[in-house]
């Protein structure tokens, strides 16, 4: 497990008006207090990538010393990145945190996959509707996500608490103004709130935070020698024997990276020698292609995510 | 923002990443109508600050040829306009926060509409902002929008404001007319309390002055919108205000840590310092501070911390800890400013869930003192509030609660009303500062004040005086009158002939003179009763006109309603419910009015019933009906 990073806290909460991370940080644990003093059932998603680890860790001090108030939930599409299911399995041990997983078994027994459905079915029936199906059957009332509104410009618009409707809608024209740091957690049965500690960090803060207080992240984000294929100008990593390689397929050798963690058949690497933290915000910081565009999902339409998001997608 | 040499090593690498993490924050909102620029104006930011990544213009590119609405250019706008919705109606319709960086600051900015009808997401955006950015269009000067952008931002506590006057390239650069905006501006802005107003033209399509002064307005000295937002100072004393903070989780993983969580609302907080739960008045000092970075002996506003105190007093969420030598009030009734943001209307009386600080609890506004016109500041009385409507009101909570003035802490003087069966979020509100004073005077005389006892049980108390024959029907109407009236959530109570005489005045008996007596005495225990704040039913055949004036003559203007139940003695004599009449013609009872001693009939009554051939339902719908008329119920 990577670790990285040096313990400069002294130094950097000097009296006075907060910087820049400790007050984000300090909002963020402020609404996830807030879920958890005003949920019943609330749940945290657990991506296993980079924002997840930043909000687990942030959970983790605004509860200390007590355990985390609500378990922690992975939506399983069974086409995660090896590395991925290990980095999940070792964090929720180290933590001691309950974790659920959660697959689409009707999905499993369709068949569905990204291979032989194409990204847009498969990220539907297996992450859309399984997410649905695990929150009405452990009946969480409130579920924590770690997007930012930088990522992506339908959710530069999403409230910090996101309502949705009891067939988990969101509606973008009908939102709660949120003033303050007053957050309306009142629902009615059956209706639920995704809530989002992180919107206001930026990609730059997440890795200066992940630097700074030296937050455990999946190996896949350092550059390493990996088998990748070239497939609609992304390069897609071989990360079982489930990808097909046709005749024209050619395996290489890569050293190569990636920015963001998904099904590893829909998640483009980028070749890199960036193998430290710093190398890696140094390759931010003069990065040429924005974070999400490493993902298949948001190529079809600007305002895909949008459309996604009103279909209960995260 | 400057990039690191690519070249550098990670050592370097870390040192500078590590030099930026002590960048501090600024939050500050624009406003403005889609015409004056300002979602170009943030585009602008965006793509001048090097933080719009290459797709995303690849991506812009794309979308401008189909939204786009500056021909070959790239339209910025496009850059902040997220809704797909919006996108096509070609207007900012909510609030979207945008973010970028420099060397020296982290900026999240609230971009809002400027419209008269999105006040409410103008509101939204100024509650967490620290300065205002006020877009003008340099061609048509100060507009009405401009004056209610202002009067919101200062509402809100922002006292920060920079005038960008935009779209300089379309007055020729024009210093003259940049002069003269600006001068009008600060004679308008006088009347509040902005610290800081710098005016800096601009063009926001260009670029002058936004980042970068440019060549073509020399004559201006000033700073460039970034340079301004860069170094303006709006550290805003908290930690030199007095400890406030609500308790939002109470931590206690075992039996030997009892922790209080939360976040500093205002000032600062050390190991030693003595602190009060401000509702029941418990004190005890702070013996150990768990900070975001781990113990510490002190921690300041904006802090997420872990308390925990030496003595074991009682402290749950809602509760606010505060410096025990400087206190928040704490009070069930305050005057504040209300921003109403539903389409459902407010409605006086009607009971809200109000969320302050962590606390939530019912409350609804007793009496909306005025409304405000946001674009001519003027006061207008109203009964109800629409959207986008902001007022001054009165407002009642079922449980006194910490707070302090709005202009003293924004976060401990503001909340949000919820509607109780939508659970939508349909007002924001900043308690008043001015008013707490005379609050406090208003509140000694209160404690023994018929109008707080009123106001407190949310309606018009009064007495309403039946009278008429034994039989007549008194006792049924009035009993279905307070039924109807309990349905609709009044506090009632009635006196009635029968019951009163077998208590208070079992001495009496049917002389006149006891029937004087009775009735002052019933008229006293009323007037009791409606001090208390009741609707106050009596229920008495008091037949003589000059005790009833007695009884009257206890009671304000407009607070003693009488009400004769008109029943002709031969229907009374044909009902005899209690058989008296068939008694008093017996002889077996003495002074019986109607038979042997005399009923005097109301002249003027309030309200005069006839009740033959009617049934009670339409009798008491009809005393209703006065009542409701004349603002009793």
């Amino acid at each position: 497990m990577h670790q990285e990073g040096s313990n400069l806290q002294e130094d950097v909460m000097a009296p006075g008006r907060l910087d820049n991370l400790r007050t984000l940080e300090a909002e963020s644990i402020h609404i996830i207090r807030e879920v958890a003093a005003e949920f019943r059932n609330p749940v945290m998603l657990y991506s296993i990538g980079k924002d997840s680890s930043v909000l687990l860790h942030l959970a983790m001090k605004a509860f200390a010393p007590s355990r985390l108030p609500f378990p922690l939930m992975h939506v399983d599409t069974t086409w995660k990145f090896r590395e991925m299911i290990a980095f999940r399995d070792e964090t929720a041990k180290r933590i001691g945190a309950d974790l659920i997983v959660h697959t689409n078994e009707d999905g499993i027994r369709q068949g569905i996959g990204p291979f032989s459905h194409g990204s847009s079915v498969h990220t539907h029936v297996m992450k859309t509707e399984a997410l649905k199906q695990a929150l009405d059957k452990y009946g969480f009332d409130a579920a924590f996500g770690g997007a930012r509104r930088d990522e992506e410009k339908s959710r530069a618009k999403e409230r910090v608490f996101s309502f949705r409707s009891k067939a988990h809608a969101w509606d973008p024209k009908n939102q709660r103004p949120e003033l303050w740091n007053l957050y309306n957690g009142r629902i009615a049965k059956g209706e639920s709130i995704r809530a989002f500690p992180l919107s206001n960090w930026t990609e730059l803060d997440i890795w200066q935070y992940i630097l700074l207080e030296g937050i455990p992240i999946v190996p896949l984000y350092y550059a390493k020698r990996r088998p990748v294929v070239r497939r609609d100008g992304m390069l897609i990593m071989v990360d079982d024997e489930r990808m097909p390689i046709g005749p024209d397929d050619r395996v290489e050798e890569l050293m190569v990276r990636f920015r963001t963690l998904g099904c590893y058949p829909l998640t483009g690497a980028i070749e890199s020698d960036a193998d430290t933290l710093p190398a890696i915000i140094r390759e931010m910081l003069i990065a040429r292609t924005s974070e999400r565009s490493g993902r298949l999902i948001d190529h079809d339409d600007s305002a895909s995510m949008e459309k996604k998001k009103r279909e209960g997608y995260f | 923002m400057r990039n690191p040499d690519p070249t550098a090593s990670d050592e370097a690498v870390r040192e500078y990443i590590l030099s930026q993490v002590n960048k501090d924050q600024l939050r500050f909102l624009t406003c403005g109508s889609v015409d004056d620029g300002k979602s170009t104006l943030i585009g602008r930011l965006l793509y001048d600050t090097k933080l719009i990544f290459e797709d995303q213009l690849a991506a812009l590119e794309r979308d401008s040829t189909r939204h786009g609405t500056v021909g070959d250019d790239i339209d910025l706008a496009l850059l902040v306009d997220g809704l797909e919705a919006e996108r096509e109606q070609g207007i900012t319709i909510d609030v979207a926060y945008r973010f970028f960086a420099t060397d020296r600051r982290k900026f999240i900015v609230a971009d809002t509409p400027g419209h008269e009808q999105y006040t409410r997401n103008m509101a939204t955006g100024a509650s967490t902002a620290d300065l205002a950015v006020l877009l003008v269009d340099a061609r048509n000067g100060l507009m009405t929008q401009t004056r209610r952008h202002a009067f919101i931002a200062s509402l809100l506590g922002i006292h920060h404001v920079v005038l960008a006057i935009n779209k300089i390239d379309l007055v020729g650069y024009s210093q003259e007319r940049f002069n003269q905006i600006e001068a009008e501006f600060r004679a308008f802005a006088q009347g509040f309390d902005f610290e800081t107003l710098v005016a800096i033209p601009l063009s926001a399509r260009y670029g002058d002055n936004v980042t970068a002064p440019g060549d073509n307005m020399p004559w201006y000295e000033g700073p460039t919108l970034l340079e301004h937002l860069e170094t303006v100072e709006v550290g805003r004393d908290d930690d030199a205000r007095p400890f406030r903070f609500p308790v939002q989780w109470v931590n206690r993983p075992n039996l030997d840590f009892r922790g209080f969580s939360g976040t500093i609302a205002g000032g600062r907080v050390s190991v030693g310092d003595e602190v009060v739960v401000a509702a029941s008045g418990r004190t005890s000092t702070v013996k150990t501070i768990l900070s975001q970075v781990g113990e510490t002996q002190s921690a300041s506003s904006g802090e997420a911390v872990t308390l925990v105190l030496n003595d074991e007093i009682d402290a749950s969420r809602g509760d606010v800890i505060a410096a025990a030598a400087a206190r928040p009030d704490v009070a069930d009734q305050f005057a504040a400013h209300l921003i109403w943001m539903s389409e459902e209307p407010l409605l006086p009386g009607r009971s809200y869930l109000l969320k302050i600080g962590t606390r939530t609890v019912t409350a609804s506004v007793t009496e909306i003192k005025h409304k405000i016109n946001v674009n001519t500041f003027e006061r207008a009385a109203a009964k109800t509030l629409e959207l986008n409507e902001i007022a001054f009101a009165n407002l009642a909570l079922t449980v006194p609660v910490a707070f302090d003035p709005y202009e003293a802490n924004r976060t401990t003087g503001s909340f949000i009303l919820i509607d109780r069966l939508t659970n939508a979020t349909v007002g924001a509100g900043m308690v008043w500062f001015a008013l707490r004073r005379a609050t406090n005077i208003h509140w000694q005389a209160l404690e023994v004040d018929q109008a707080a006892r009123a106001q407190s049980l949310g309606q018009t108390p009064a007495a309403l005086w039946f009278t008429g024959l034994s039989g007549s029907g008194k006792s049924t109407v009035a009993s279905l009158l307070e039924k109807k009236l309990h349905v609709r959530g009044r506090h009632t109570y009635t006196l009635d002939g029968d019951n009163v005489r077998h208590g208070l005045n079992r001495d009496l008996g049917f002389t006149d003179a006891d029937r004087v007596e009775n009735i002052r005495r019933v008229g006293e225990v009323a007037r009791l009763f409606v001090d208390a704040g009741l609707l106050t039913l009596v229920s008495f055949i008091s037949p003589f006109r000059s005790e009833r004036a007695m009884a009257r003559e206890l009671f304000p203007d407009g607070r003693f309603i009488e009400v004769f139940v008109d029943t002709p003695i031969e229907e009374c004599r044909r009902r005899d419910p209690k058989g008296l009449y068939r008694k008093a013609d017996a002889g077996e009872l003495r002074n019986f009015t109607g038979v042997d001693s005399p009923y005097e009939a109301p002249e003027n009554p309030e309200i005069h019933i006839r009740t033959m051939g009617r049934d009670p339902e339409e009798i008491v719908d009809e005393i209703i009906a006065y009542l409701e008329a004349n603002d009793l119920i």
